[in-house]
């Protein structure tokens, strides 16, 4: 069964640990610049955001790719970058519709979200659950409880 | 390891930015962040000084384990030599700043002299340079930081700056990073301001990759995370109330100085409360607060973003206060709120909001209009010298004097010289409640007797932060202690003194000791930094920096005549709840503090206490 990371944006407090856990899980350091979650505050609102690759089965940095630098990992259904065989040519950065591959200077080569091999640090180090790894046929399980119990548990009208 | 090992010197008149390789004898004597900091100012300051002075320094520093995965490890302080009591200044925020400044790899930055013109200060990495700010003079914090961002075409940005507060020189001004996050007491703002520093302003792309044992490391940062989640306060309390949490807890224990402090419990406290808060308004069927928010690198998240009403008076045409925003905390709500007997709630969060904006502390702003408004009944100030009708319970007073202080217009200039100046000036200086020059936070020290001594000896005036003895006397933590009880409270005091340096220092929040002891932080420090950063040694190093501050404080001419409270303390009874009736007793405390810190009748540290630490 794939799984798939699960962002709820309303129990994001904006304390980054997850773009540590990232930083940290890759390159073992506490780099927040060197994330590829990234938290977005939005003052005006209050709202923290964390945003990551979704892995798209479509894929557009794939295909994008031309030295077939990016592959599917058909365990964890991950587009994983090979740091071999990328040339740093930044093509898939400009065709992901979502911006969540990116160059990284100091290598020389293109970052995205590889899942960790089906352990996300993210999602271990996240203290409120608003990042989590979930049957990724069921991302929408938790709205679909709220609405039922919206739904289900009021009082009957007859 | 886990400091970064240098520091940049910035001299002001000189316009020279230089790297310096951090005294690592020094770092392991004294932490990080307010221990190290202090050993470097009182190694290179004379306590003589003028605060606002070019001679001054001040200094902006970083812990071991800030920017780490420690839980709360991302607060950096501002140490300098404070303009509002002219004692060593210490203040302590959180936000991202500080483990930016340690990303781009630098422990500390120590600014020196006076710029001839506006400038900021902007560090990329090991790059740093000052450039010309004449287009940021004049500009509030909510401006200058995305104005800062813009420049350098760089959202990622972070801004440590004053507003217009820090500009003019009020004697409490803040340095404000991330909006609405502060290193707010003592005056730390007026300090960069009269050095014509505008901001410091970051980017780090370096990281922190020194940890000595890495894997030790997250697992003790594991358990310690652990243990804050399953704590009531740290786990449940803080995070879904704030520290407002306290509002009503306080005025139930008959602690909450009201009106000047001319009462203890105060009637309109349920309406400024975390609950009020949260509950929806007739007006608009919304909730005050919007959410909470962490610091860098926090699991407890205490933090409160609040939207005012629309349909309130402050904000009427007013469309930039509309959205939402930081606040409100206990010592702003109780400061802005109970202090002046105000009880609208939305009036405190557009006074705090205009604290953020200008960069002024809000519980000296809070207090010093406390003052203002038992003179304003008194006769002795009148609103043709005001400009407003002031007396205590006024949200419009409130929020006319917030328009007024930062920008120093009318009765603002005076405002912002803080109550002991102020009620001087008028003759009425037994209505200051204050400290060596600096306001009381939101706790009685007549009522609850530990945190009365911890006020009077606090080494940079009346401050909570430096011996939260509230912990004990009021929630039981560690061990519960009667707040009426002076015995014992000398020995309570110290050690609570002392490990709030510690914690400080290693670069974590103090709020982490509702649940964490030492020997919870020890394995962190242990893991990031050295074997050697035992419990024992880690209340030792802060028994050392307590030392240390306060024997700059002695030699910039303070003596056991400052470790006093205001006469209303300990003259005038409380008048209602638990503690009717009890004045402080601090001349029982003092005496015998003294001799258990191992100091002598007037409060210096003897020549065996200075060795015995290393000093």
């Amino acid at each position: 069964m794939q799984k798939s990371l699960h962002i709820n944006a309303d129990k994001c407090t904006g304390c980054l640990q997850c773009e540590m856990a990232c930083s940290y899980e890759h390159y073992g350091v506490f780099n927040t610049s060197k994330s590829r979650i990234k938290v977005f505050e939005f003052h005006d609102t209050g709202k923290k955001v964390p945003y990551t690759c979704t892995q798209c089965s479509e894929a557009w940095c794939l295909q994008a790719c031309p030295v077939d630098a990016i592959s599917l990992d058909i365990i964890t259904g991950a587009k994983v970058v090979s740091d071999d065989t990328c040339v740093g040519c930044k093509v898939c950065t400009i065709s992901c519709p979502f911006g969540t591959i990116n160059y990284v200077q100091d290598t020389g080569k293109v970052q995205k979200c590889d899942l960790c091999g089906g352990d996300p640090a993210c999602a271990t180090a996240c203290p409120t659950q608003a990042i989590t790894y979930v049957d990724a046929d069921w991302t929408g399980l938790d709205k679909m409880r709220e609405w039922a119990d919206k739904l289900g548990n009021q009082n009957s009208s007859n | 390891m886990s400091w970064a090992g240098k520091l940049l010197r910035v001299n002001l008149t000189s316009g020279t930015c230089i790297s310096e390789p951090i005294n690592m004898k020094w770092a392991k004597e004294y932490l990080g962040s307010r221990g190290l900091a202090s050993k470097y100012l009182v190694e290179e300051l004379d306590p003589k000084v003028d605060p606002l002075s070019t001679e001054n320094k001040m200094i902006w520093a970083t812990g071991p384990l800030t920017g780490t995965m420690a839980s709360t490890g991302g607060r950096y302080t501002v140490v300098t030599k404070g303009p509002l009591t002219g004692a060593i200044a210490c203040s302590n925020s959180g936000g991202y700043w500080g483990a930016e400044l340690k990303m781009a790899g630098w422990d500390m930055v120590i600014v020196e002299g006076k710029s001839p013109k506006p400038v900021y200060l902007y560090i990329e990495n090991d790059k740093a340079e000052l450039i010309d700010a004449s287009e940021l003079w004049g500009k509030t914090v909510w401006e200058t930081e995305p104005a800062i961002k813009t420049k350098h075409q760089d959202p990622q940005i972070r801004v440590s700056c004053i507003g217009r507060a820090g500009e003019n020189e009020v004697l409490y001004a803040a340095i404000v990073n991330d909006l609405h996050r502060a290193a707010g007491r003592s005056g730390v703002g007026a300090v960069m301001g009269s050095k014509n520093l505008k901001a410091v302003a970051v980017r780090g792309t370096k990281g922190v990759g020194n940890i000595k044992n890495p894997k030790a490391f997250m697992e003790a940062t594991r358990a310690g995370k652990a243990v804050l989640a399953g704590n009531a306060v740290t786990g449940e309390g803080l995070p879904t109330y704030g520290t407002q949490v306290l509002m009503n807890v306080i005025n139930e224990v008959g602690a909450l100085p009201t009106r000047n402090h001319q009462d203890v419990q105060f009637d309109g406290a349920k309406d400024i409360s975390a609950e009020a808060m949260a509950t929806p308004r007739a007006s608009d069927g919304k909730a005050h607060l919007v959410t909470n928010q962490a610091c860098f690198a926090c699991t407890i998240a205490c933090g409160r973003i609040s939207k005012i009403d629309d349909t309130h008076f402050s904000i009427e045409n007013k469309p930039q206060y509309m959205n939402a925003s930081g606040g409100l905390e206990y010592e702003a709500a109780w400061a802005l709120g109970a202090a002046n007997g105000v009880n609208d709630l939305e009036a405190l969060q557009f006074a705090n909001m205009l604290c953020n904006e200008d960069g002024f502390d809000p519980i000296s702003f809070g207090a010093t209009v406390g003052a203002v408004m038992e003179m304003y009944e008194m006769g002795v100030l009148t609103k043709e010298q005001l400009g407003i009708e002031a007396p205590f319970g006024s949200a419009k007073a409130l929020c006319y004097f917030a328009e007024i202080t930062a920008n120093g217009v009318g009765f603002g200039k005076e405002l912002g010289l803080g109550s002991a100046r102020l009620t001087k000036k008028y003759g009425q200086p037994d209505l200051s409640m204050s400290v060596k020059g600096q306001e009381f936070p939101a706790y009685d020290g007549r009522v609850i007797q530990g945190i009365g001594l911890a006020y009077a000896t606090s080494n940079r005036g009346a401050c909570h932060l430096r011996g939260y003895t509230i912990a004990s006397e009021v929630l039981g933590i560690p061990v519960k202690t009667e707040p009426a009880d002076t015995q014992g409270k000398p020995e309570l005091v110290k050690a609570f003194q002392d490990a709030t340096a510690a914690f400080d220092s290693a670069g974590i929040c103090i709020f982490t000791s509702f649940a964490w002891t030492l020997a919870d932080v020890a394995p962190q420090l242990q893991s990031a930094c050295g074997d050697e950063f035992t419990v024992e040694n880690l209340t030792t190093i802060g028994e050392r920096i307590w030392n240390m501050e306060r024997d700059f404080n002695n030699r910039a001419g303070f003596t056991s005549k400052d470790d006093k409270l205001p006469k209303r303390l300990m003259t005038e009874a409380a008048k209602t709840g638990p503690g009717k009736g009890s004045v402080s007793g601090l001349e029982k405390m003092l005496p015998e503090y003294y001799k258990i810190r191992g100091w002598d009748p007037e409060g210096r540290p003897s020549a065996e206490t200075l060795k015995r630490l290393g000093l």
